[in-house]
């Protein structure tokens, strides 16, 4: 098969598209699908990608709020203090610059999350030991009651107590250390 | 231990272990993003600050030890070959954007290549574990025993609201992306895929090619991950693609049954013409030897074939992509003449066993 771009070499490179259904077959050679862009080891290159997906997002979120903005004329400049990426250039780029970014842009952030999470706007799942703090204790109790109720209700009285023992353990390490804090 | 060794191996000694149900599926995968909460994230971060992430990595894995996977190597993607490079990406250890496009991008990898952490990538790191067969759990307790450990030693950025703090929205919450490999012929053949494909995309899962976004189903292997990673345990997204992929694992078997029984002839001429094919041609493009591979190791599942092992699908696919082809030829190889290298490399491999 020759390529489709330039009739000389052979195609070896063979690509399908498929949009809105339509299905096209593209034959190339690799130089013509180099400077088409459209290498195929490496598909994020040139090829349409995620973060088009969430730039489109994040843009249409940007464009339905537009409209109201003017009386916030602060707005449009809302950047981030430590890495200075503005609101736009998140829009534009679909990545944030910095764990600040998460607190500068917070109060735009559970619609996009929202629609990304299938309906989602906050985390459940691991805590760090560390950098978590205490939250990584009140959950550890929280589950830890949890287990308790179910034990009772299985009327495993022994294993309960034990549980209990474990929660007021927990309870009193949370009350030190957030009385630490305090005095810090 | 010899580096080399990460570029001369198709196959990751963790490959060779025979894992649960790996008539179908190939490989688990777990992998979790983290970022370090004083530096900025990779898309704006200065060189200075890039090369002081990776210094602090290589500082705390040549200083300590974790567990028993033995020490972990860096390599930097700045002193690598683009051969060696693209070999990294084919075997999976690394991601096509951390080798192109990371000028300060590195990686630790564990001896036995079970482990691997990318820096620098889209996020400061990114831990990856990668188990033979169904075993996402086992793979999801090694990454979490390996992000703990980090843990330690580093602030990462975490957030009581939104969890771990990552650079692309897509990812924020648990960070967690678990994938399996699956090799589904039964249901490519029988036509059941195109159906398959939106359902499961409607449980919040996404099917893709081998080598990610975009990537076709080359020799009918299909990577399936989760999307959601905000607002659910990480063991309920690993709970969630286990039940997805259960089902599809019965789906595929009935099929082989189902094409057995009905076209017992058919199938088993088809495998060893692809048998033929892959022993006695003299140019093979990628496809088509994917295709054959395919149907080679559908035949060994059937045990219409016996003499060649079960490995040899992922061996040869991984062996016969660009990178590895002129990583053996010893330089850059035009496309008519990786066909034809490809043709002959994997005669010789099929020779072994015959």
């Amino acid at each position: 098969m020759i390529c489709q771009e330039c009739n000389q070499r052979p195609a070896t490179l063979h690509f399908t598209k498929i949009v809105n259904g339509e299905k096209t077959e593209i034959h190339l050679c690799e130089q013509c699908a180099h400077e088409k862009g459209e290498m195929f080891m490496f598909p994020h290159q040139g090829a349409f990608s995620i973060n088009n997906l969430i730039a489109g997002l994040l843009n249409m979120d940007a464009s339905l709020k537009e409209p109201k903005a003017p009386s916030f004329h602060n707005e449009h400049i809302l950047q981030c203090e430590r890495c200075k990426m503005t609101y736009a250039q998140f829009v534009k780029v679909g990545r944030f610059g910095c764990a600040s970014c998460y607190e500068t842009f917070r109060s735009y952030l559970p619609p996009i999350f929202r629609k990304l999470h299938g309906g989602h706007v906050a985390h459940e799942g691991k805590i760090p030991k560390r950098v978590g703090g205490t939250l990584y204790v009140r959950k550890q109790i929280g589950q830890l009651k949890q287990m308790l109720q179910e034990l009772i209700a299985k009327e495993q009285f022994e294993k309960a107590a034990e549980v209990r023992d474990q929660i007021r353990e927990l309870e009193a390490k949370l009350n030190t250390e957030g009385g630490a804090s305090l005095h810090e | 231990m010899n580096e080399h060794l990460f570029f001369q191996r198709a196959l990751s000694p963790w490959m060779n272990e025979e894992g649960p149900d790996s008539d179908i599926v190939l490989s688990s995968r777990i992998r979790l993003a983290r970022n370090m909460k004083q530096y900025s994230f990779p898309t704006v971060f200065t060189n200075e600050e890039a090369i002081q992430i990776v210094q602090l990595f290589e500082h705390l894995f040549s200083q300590k030890r974790f567990g028993n996977l033995g020490p972990f190597v860096l390599l930097k993607m700045n002193e690598l070959q683009t051969i060696d490079k693209r070999v990294l990406v084919e075997k999976h250890l690394i991601s096509p954007h951390l080798a192109e496009d990371c000028t300060f991008g590195a990686c630790l990898l564990s001896e036995q290549e079970e482990a691997s952490i990318m820096i620098n990538e889209e996020d400061h790191i990114r831990i990856q574990c990668l188990f033979a067969g169904f075993q996402l759990r086992e793979a999801l307790k090694l990454a979490n025993a390996l992000d703990d450990w980090i843990e330690q030693h580093i602030d990462y950025a975490f957030d009581e609201k939104y969890g771990y703090l990552t650079s692309c929205p897509t990812n924020v919450g648990t960070g967690l992306r678990a994938s399996v490999m699956m090799h589904l012929p039964g249901l490519v053949l029988t036509q059941q895929m195109n159906q398959i494909i939106p359902a499961i995309n409607q449980l919040g899962l996404v099917v893709r090619g081998t080598y990610g976004e975009g990537s076709e189903a080359l020799g009918n292997i299909f990577q399936i991950s989760n999307q959601v990673t905000l607002g659910k345990s990480e063991e309920d997204i690993v709970e969630d693609l286990t039940g997805v992929v259960r089902q599809l694992i019965e789906q595929e078997r009935m099929a082989r049954e189902a094409l057995v029984k009905t076209s017992n002839i058919q199938l088993e001429d088809r495998v060893y013409r692809s048998y033929g094919v892959l022993t006695n041609s003299r140019i093979i493009g990628s496809k088509e030897a994917a295709q054959c591979l395919s149907d080679v190791r559908l035949g060994i599942d059937l045990g219409y074939i016996t003499n060649v092992p079960k490995t040899i699908l992922t061996e040869l696919m991984i062996l016969t992509q660009p990178g590895f082809l002129q990583k053996y030829a010893g330089g850059a190889l035009r496309p008519q003449e990786r066909d034809i290298r490809r043709a002959s490399l994997i005669r010789e491999r099929l020779y072994q066993w015959k």
